[in-house]
């Protein structure tokens, strides 16, 4: 019955804080090893939608979830859930990067131990390997032992990466993982995140309609009705951009609107 | 012309501000100064080595401290041996566990800012009735240094949330979204990094423990005798020098002494304090892998 393409699967998710509805009635796909990005103008909901998928949510007494989402099939907000184990599958890099008040190193391995792997030299490999991948091994194999606030903000975002990476999950949300980085920086990261295409399930939010452009396969469009943000449109990229079907992103997409 | 003389007027304002920020705070500092000189000018001529470790002699005039630096440390280790758990899991339960304004925190807060602003003597009158009578410690060092306990809770458990709310939100979001438990974000990473803050709070607490007179007056007693255990009763530093400067006639300078030698127990555990609280923040990013 579930299609095996299929990864994540929102349906009719809505969102309340505090008894105030911030998203309503969202139906969102994300086909595996695929980049989704999802874009429109502020407070539109993208963010709060994005951090439904590791239930992040969970963390504000006040927010409330409804509808479903389905990770591989299985349903993700039911209670009972191991809450902790879907965070482990479903990594998140944030808009400010968020490296922990720990050395470079330790960044990495820290999670890693607490998620049970013993030994000290598995570890210390899977680090090295990790932030060969993000291409930071080489700028701070001498200095691991150092505070990782001390690195630029663009190398500690490819360090959150490397730390989302190392615990090797099915799917990366990127809450605009390069807004908050210099021109070359986020470049780096775009590169990066396009390298993971095909491994990683990516869902991305961006403001950055022509990183959109470049990074995506497939497209949501949220907007917002009255306060409450909602999914207006989605598809493949090649399909919403060269044809979009509702004249909301077609006002979008050409910049009129947003 | 007018504009100029608006500039002159201006600038000479601007000017005497200036001085009367200067003179203020040198007045505080001259205030310090005065205080710090008064006490070494008196008291330094009398301390020593004998001094520290001899008993007293003729109702603290001549002799030394000994029995009473020793009650002192006593009382002070009971006071942070019971408050600091305590106010630690407090200050946990009020900045991890109830941050918001509604609920049992507000009232867990109120009452501690209320409790902040009770006098001593009240604290004092409190440990004499429940801890010296009530539970038949009678004056004794146990008595004291629960009735400090008592006393620096509230403002140990309030400095002490502070810190832990100082440390950035993003750092438990990030634990959180790597998959960790909230009991390994909180002895992993928030306790450390609020180090500094928490040993604030120490350092303040044990700064009022050590100032403490009139609390222990009537709950540790003033016997100037070696204490043999903690339910024995012993003078604390604080009352030593009420003793000698208000009931010794010719004991201002044994006073003096036994001041400058507080002073210089607080400025040694503050030191000591922050010290161990920045090795601790330090071991956070010091390790490689």
């Amino acid at each position: 019955m579930t299609d095996p393409d299929l990864c994540l699967e929102a349906c009719d998710l809505s969102v309340r804080y505090g008894g105030r509805p911030a998203v309503s009635g969202v139906g969102l796909q994300a086909r595996r090893g695929r980049i989704l990005a999802i874009v429109g103008p502020s407070g539109c909901g993208k963010s709060t939608v994005l951090a439904c998928f590791n239930r992040l949510h969970d963390l504000n007494p006040a927010c409330d979830l409804r509808g479903s989402i389905r990770l591989d099939g299985q349903e993700i907000l039911r209670s009972g859930l191991d809450v902790l184990a879907l965070r482990r599958r479903v990594g998140l890099i944030v808009q400010r990067p968020n490296p922990l008040p720990l050395s470079i190193g330790r960044n990495l391995t820290f999670p890693l131990r607490h998620h049970g792997m013993g030994r000290r030299a598995d570890r210390q490999d899977a680090a090295r390997q990790a932030m060969q991948r993000v291409g930071l091994w080489e700028e701070v194999k001498d200095r691991l032992g150092r505070p990782a606030s001390e690195l630029s903000g663009g190398q500690q975002q490819r360090l959150c990466l490397a730390r989302a990476l190392v615990l090797e999950p099915e799917v990366l949300l990127l809450d605009e993982p390069c807004s908050a980085l210099d021109p070359l920086a986020s470049a780096v990261v775009e590169e990066l995140v396009a390298s993971l295409r095909g491994s990683v399930t990516i869902l991305i939010v961006t403001h950055n309609l022509a990183q959109a452009r470049r990074l995506a396969d497939d497209v949501a469009v949220f907007w917002n009705r009255d306060g409450v943000g909602y999914l207006e449109e989605q598809g493949s990229a090649d399909a919403v951009f060269a044809a979009p079907r509702s004249p909301i992103t077609a006002a979008y997409l050409a910049g009129a609107r947003g | 012309m007018a504009s100029s003389g608006a500039a002159c007027f201006d600038r000479a304002i601007d000017t005497a501000l200036a001085l009367l920020a200067w003179l203020v705070a040198l007045l505080v500092v001259g205030t310090i100064g005065w205080i710090v000189a008064d006490l070494l000018r008196q008291g330094l001529p009398r301390l020593s080595w004998a001094f520290l470790v001899e008993l007293p002699i003729d109702a603290g005039r001549s002799g030394g401290i000994r029995p009473i630096l020793i009650s002192t440390l006593l009382i002070l280790g009971v006071c942070l041996a019971v408050s600091v758990p305590i106010g630690l899991a407090t200050a946990l339960f009020l900045a991890e566990f109830q941050r918001g304004h509604r609920g049992f925190g507000p009232l867990v807060r109120y009452s501690l800012d209320t409790l902040a602003g009770v006098p001593s003597i009240v604290f004092g009158l409190f440990g004499n009735a429940f801890f010296s009578i009530t539970l038949g410690l009678g004056f004794s060092i146990l008595s004291g240094g629960l009735t400090l306990a008592c006393m620096v809770l509230p403002l140990l458990i309030r400095s002490m949330e502070t810190a832990l709310r100082a440390v950035p939100a993003e750092h438990r979001l990030a634990a959180a979204a790597l998959g960790l438990p909230q009991r390994v974000s909180l002895l992993h990473i928030v306790l450390p990094a609020a180090a500094p803050g928490l040993a604030v709070g120490l350092i303040l607490g044990i700064g009022r423990a050590l100032a403490e007179t009139a609390a222990l007056l009537f709950t540790s007693g003033y016997v100037d005798r070696l204490p043999g255990s903690l339910l024995d009763s012993g003078r604390a530093l604080s009352v030593h020098i009420f003793d000698l400067a208000m009931n010794v006639p010719g004991g201002a300078s044994q006073a003096a002494a036994t001041a400058l030698v507080l002073v210089a127990l607080v400025l040694l555990i503050n030191g000591f304090t922050g010290w161990a609280a920045q090795r601790w923040l330090g071991s956070l990013s010091s390790a490689a892998l």
